[in-house]
């Protein structure tokens, strides 16, 4: 077993990680910006770090900063959560170079699936169905005219370095892609330091369905059931359930067979999730992207599982074998996670402040992995997940009905915050019908 | 005279229209960007801007002046 674990991230993915930690009997290292020294994160670690000033590009996204941190604290591995540092080879590279254990995928395979060019060309080859798309980089508008031509419009355009929705556009036919990909190109230099562009062919009426996996110390990959995470506003999630009620018994089985063919294909360890594309008049599938990290929604395949995912990443790392029996898992009951951003519940723009009370639900069947309590501020500086709702219900109705009273008691005073859009949600025909794509929340809140 | 504030705690990230500048009904001024995201300001109807009130890399509460466009 590991002795500690320096966790190189912030909020509430850095204090999920610290309460599995220190369950294990592991002793919990956290890292701080000055924005963030009072957040309970930085409390509930037996140990904090400050790592630098609120900018990220100075705190958590400072490589050097966090290994020396992990050196002064005597850290024996790192975690990286999600986002910052997590799918960055370098920095999983340097973690190893300091003689620490990464809880993480091998470098090289978050090198092969971060470029989603070279990520698609690679799934294509194992097996793994992809859309129609570019095989090589797209550099200049006469190329994307050329590659789109070829594609099929409608196209997405996308970088191929890039994640979290950011530099995505659609162009629906040839007077419309140059915009898209200028906006692309300089939002993926921007923000993923690389220009390189990706054009997909568009699938209208898509379910965005992922497929938890996990890749054992013996080298196994197993599946873990999917999550269906169609529910987005700008192609970002802002709600996730399981089992997705838009995939069949079989197109289950043929999903989670190409989940578990494109994990060995990068002789994948650890917990990582294969993101695809449902066509639901087609009742096909595509591959979308691979992350090479614990994922934001892996809650609700704990809560249907009874899998701690946490747990699996440390014992994967530290070389042991998975606390459960990889051939006896079956998932029982649904569960939903629904995002609490602080952000306005109509146009969903950012919304920061000092929060000033924070009173969750509790219950059932209901968890709450939140990153603030009053008291804290939420600064501009970092994205605006306040806290990850969760529940769990026998059936989906019962985990709707559950979720809508969660809603309804779980009170913050401040910032403003999207509960009142999850209330809305909850309560649309079109989520209780099951039958949704990715059109839902445009649909709910037309601009 | 119109005044244009800010909506919110961010960061100026761009600063797109220069003093003197005409801009039209949904022209964008300046781009901010707070919690990852760019939300770019914009006219509100046509005019000349008569003030930038920021700068690129300044930070911006809620309510402050961004731009004066008459």
């Amino acid at each position: 077993m590991l002795e500690s674990v320096l966790v190189a991230n912030r909020g509430e993915i850095a204090r999920r990680v610290i309460r599995t930690a220190r369950a294990m009997g592991m002793r919990a290292v956290a890292v701080y910006s000055d924005a963030d020294a009072d957040l309970p994160h930085v409390r509930e670690a037996d140990e904090a770090v400050r790592i630098g000033p609120a900018q990220p590009a100075r705190s958590y996204l400072d490589a050097a900063a966090i290994i020396d941190a992990a050196r002064s604290a005597g850290a024996a591995s790192v975690h990286p959560g999600y986002g910052f540092l997590a799918e960055n080879a370098d920095f999983a590279r340097r973690v190893l170079a300091a003689g620490l254990t990464w809880v993480g995928p091998d470098p090289d395979a978050i090198e092969q699936m971060g470029d989603k060019i070279r990520a698609r060309n690679l799934m294509e080859r194992s097996g793994v169905p992809v859309a129609p798309g570019s095989r090589e980089p797209v550099t200049d508008v006469a190329g994307a005219l050329v590659e789109a031509g070829r594609i099929g419009y409608p196209v997405m355009v996308k970088a191929a370095a890039g994640g979290g929705g950011i530099g995505m556009g659609v162009a629906a036919s040839e007077a419309s892609l140059g915009t898209a990909f200028e906006t692309a190109r300089s939002r993926a230099a921007r923000f993923f330091g690389s220009p390189e562009i990706l054009i997909e062919r568009y699938v209208e009426r898509a379910r965005h369905v992922e497929v938890q996996i996990l890749g054992l110390a013996d080298g196994r990959v197993v599946a873990l059931g999917e999550r269906d995470c169609s529910a987005q506003r700008r192609h970002q999630k802002v709600a996730e359930e399981t089992p997705s009620p838009g995939v069949s018994p079989e197109l289950r089985r043929r999903m989670l067979a190409a989940a578990v063919r494109a994990g060995e294909a990068v002789r994948y360890r650890g917990a990582g999730t294969v993101e695809c594309l449902v066509d639901v008049a087609a009742g096909s599938f595509v591959f979308l992207e691979m992350n090479t990290r614990l994922q934001v929604e892996h809650p609700v395949t704990e809560l249907v599982t009874g899998i701690d995912l946490v747990e699996q990443q440390f014992r994967v790392a530290a070389g042991e074998p998975p606390s459960f029996d990889p051939a006896a898992v079956r998932p029982s009951g649904h569960a939903i996670e629904l995002r609490v951003y602080a952000e306005d519940p109509v146009r969903f723009l950012p919304a920061p402040g000092t929060i000033t009370e924070w009173k969750e639900p509790s219950g059932q069947g209901i968890r709450v992995d939140s990153g603030y309590q009053a008291g804290n501020t939420v600064t501009p500086f970092y994205d605006p997940l306040l806290a990850k709702l969760c529940v769990h219900g026998a059936d989906r109705g019962q985990a709707i009905a559950r979720a809508s009273d969660a809603v309804a008691s779980f009170h913050i005073t401040g910032p403003k915050t999207n509960l009142p859009f999850h209330a809305d949600l909850l309560a649309s025909p079109d989520f209780a019908s099951g039958d949704y794509d990715t059109s839902l929340v445009s649909k709910l809140r037309p601009s | 005279m119109a005044e244009v504030r800010a909506e919110m705690v961010a960061n100026v990230w761009k600063v797109v229209a220069a003093e003197g500048d005409h801009v039209d009904d949904g022209d964008t001024l300046v781009i901010l960007e707070s919690m990852k995201m760019e939300i770019p300001v914009v006219a509100e109807g046509p005019g000349v801007v008569t003030t930038m009130h920021v700068a690129e890399g300044d930070v911006v509460q809620e309510g402050d002046l961004i731009a004066t466009i008459s």
